[in-house]
């Protein structure tokens, strides 16, 4: 039974200048299972982002639904956690404090969010800079900072909007093996987290998902849903494997269609 | 600031002082009862500083400035992250902000007077005037300033509306409402010297005031300096308040 549920959801964006609709999105469908890494992978302006966001709660749907759980969803909820590309610390929060947010919002007393946090803290390899503001960490530890935070908190689906977009291309690589060992490749699905990730590069959709949904340029809809064929746990190796260039071949050549016509074609 | 750029930063203001003892003191001395040379303006200094005259002046300012802006700050700061946050607040609060914003503090003087008489509650009310819209203004923008993503980080990790303001809109808008401090209390003290002018006895504008019926000079511009020292240094205290309570504002640049 999968936990997430995209029936039939569409956006449109009405431009303030002179009110026309700008339809962005859908109408999608697909879903999620328990302990399934699933990413969304299209070209820049194809709602992706928006789906994400509606799956957060923090936008509408302009028609259709999500459910979670079988529960419509109506706004933000802490089950439901997200990663943002620009990382979203506050500047004025130590890692500690920014890592202990999502507790203290919850009620968690002090010393048991410290528990928390140092459990975290050490899972994404913080150790030692507790302390620091996020402007005295590099691009790959302020990410991993949010991931903690977001870990920290608990939450059932971990929503990753384009998290490695700002980190240079080796720490993204690095940051992305990281990512799979947190996320608890090695063990097994029902023990994972749910996890729907947002990229526009397909060698990270490849390197990290079960399945790709490959979405159209905008309006944004599914063009293919692609099951990863490479095995788990997923090694360095794995990148230059026949396999992953077999699927790179594929998935580009549904992007690079996309992405051309994106790319000519007027906004609005 | 560096040795040098101290120097600079010292080397009008002497260049000033010098050609004016010059010009006043020794090469037209007749105008000495307009414009008395510096030396004239020290001494009187020293005068009133011993007889303590020039410090309960200060002090009776200050005090006035200080309790004018703490009740346009407390005042300030709600209304303007209520603007900020509330459409509806906007909408029905902000026309009246615009109307009386434009109104400069030095109008509401005669009325002030009507109102409150003479001393420090007419005084702290012009004052309050002078700073309460760039505290509300600046208030605003630093609200709307706060990064959306960081709102919606704080929401995916069950921040109520109230946690939310707190732990972001408030520290997010913290930069901009220490600058809207800033500039309401240089814009009330220059509403207070007005004040002061014209309804007080006692106080720096007071002081001057009743020198110039003195035809005591020297004294009218030991007042201004004074005056204007003072708007220096609370300006300067404020910028170093801002880089100790706002660290990550100067050090992320």
């Amino acid at each position: 039974m999968p936990r997430l549920v995209i029936a039939d959801v569409t956006k449109v964006y009405t431009l303030p200048r002179n009110g026309t609709a700008l339809p962005a999105l859908g109408p999608v469908n697909f879903t999620v299972d328990e302990g399934e890494f699933v990413t969304l992978l299209g070209p820049s302006g194809c709602g992706k982002s928006s789906l994400l966001r509606i799956v957060a709660g923090l936008e509408a749907a302009s028609s259709g639904v999500a459910t979670f759980d079988g529960e419509p969803i109506q706004g933000p909820s802490s089950r439901r956690g997200m990663v943002f590309q620009e990382y979203a610390l506050p500047p004025w929060k130590t890692v500690q404090d920014n890592v202990e947010l999502g507790l203290k919002f919850r009620g968690v007393s002090k010393a048991r969010r410290r528990e928390i946090a140092a459990r975290y803290i050490t899972l994404v390899g913080l150790v030692g800079f507790e302390d620091r503001y996020p402007h005295e960490l590099s691009g790959g530890m302020r990410q991993r900072c949010a991931l903690a935070r977001t870990l920290a908190n608990d939450a059932e689906l971990l929503l990753m909007d384009e998290p490695f977009g700002a980190v240079d291309a080796t720490t993204r690589e690095i940051i992305q093996g990281e990512l799979l060992r947190i996320w608890g490749e090695h063990l097994s699905p029902r023990e994972r987290k749910t996890v729907l990730f947002v990229t526009h590069s397909i060698d990270e959709a490849i390197y990290l998902s079960d399945r790709v949904v490959v979405m159209s340029r905008r309006p944004g809809v599914i063009k293919e849903v692609y099951a990863d064929p490479l095995p788990r746990p997923r090694t360095d190796e794995v990148r230059s494997s026949p396999e992953f260039l077999k699927a790179r071949d594929h998935l580009w050549s549904l992007v690079r269609d996309e992405a051309l016509r994106a790319m000519t074609e007027r906004v609005d | 600031m560096s040795l040098g750029a101290r120097g600079r930063a010292l080397a009008l203001p002497l260049a000033f002082v010098a050609t004016w003892q010059l010009a006043t003191g020794i090469l037209m001395p007749s105008l000495a009862s307009a414009l008395p040379p510096p030396s004239k303006v020290l001494a009187e200094a020293w005068g009133v500083l011993a007889s303590g005259d020039l410090l309960a002046s200060a002090g009776h300012s200050l005090w006035r400035v200080l309790g004018g802006v703490v009740v346009a700050v407390s005042l300030g700061i709600p209304v303007g992250v209520g603007i900020g946050l509330s459409a509806l607040f906007e909408d029905i609060v902000d026309p009246a902000v615009e109307f009386l914003r434009p109104i400069p503090p030095i109008a509401w003087i005669p009325l002030g007077i009507l109102w409150f008489g003479i001393g420090d509650t007419q005084n702290m009310f012009i004052i309050f005037l002078g700073a309460f819209f760039p505290v509300v203004l600046n208030t605003v923008s630093g609200v709307r300033a706060v990064d959306r993503s960081l709102v919606w980080a704080a929401l995916t990790l069950g921040g109520s509306r109230g946690q939310i303001i707190k732990e972001i809109v408030l520290p997010g808008a913290l930069p901009l409402i220490l600058t809207g401090c800033r500039i309401g209390l240089g814009v009330g003290w220059m509403a207070l010297v007005a004040a002061e002018l014209v309804a007080a006895r006692s106080g720096l504008g007071f002081m001057i005031q009743s020198a110039r019926y003195a035809l005591a000079t020297q004294r009218v511009i030991l007042g201004m300096a004074v005056i204007g020292v003072l708007g220096l240094l609370m300006d300067r205290g404020m910028l170093w308040l801002e880089r100790h309570v706002v660290p990550w504002v100067t050090s992320a640049r």
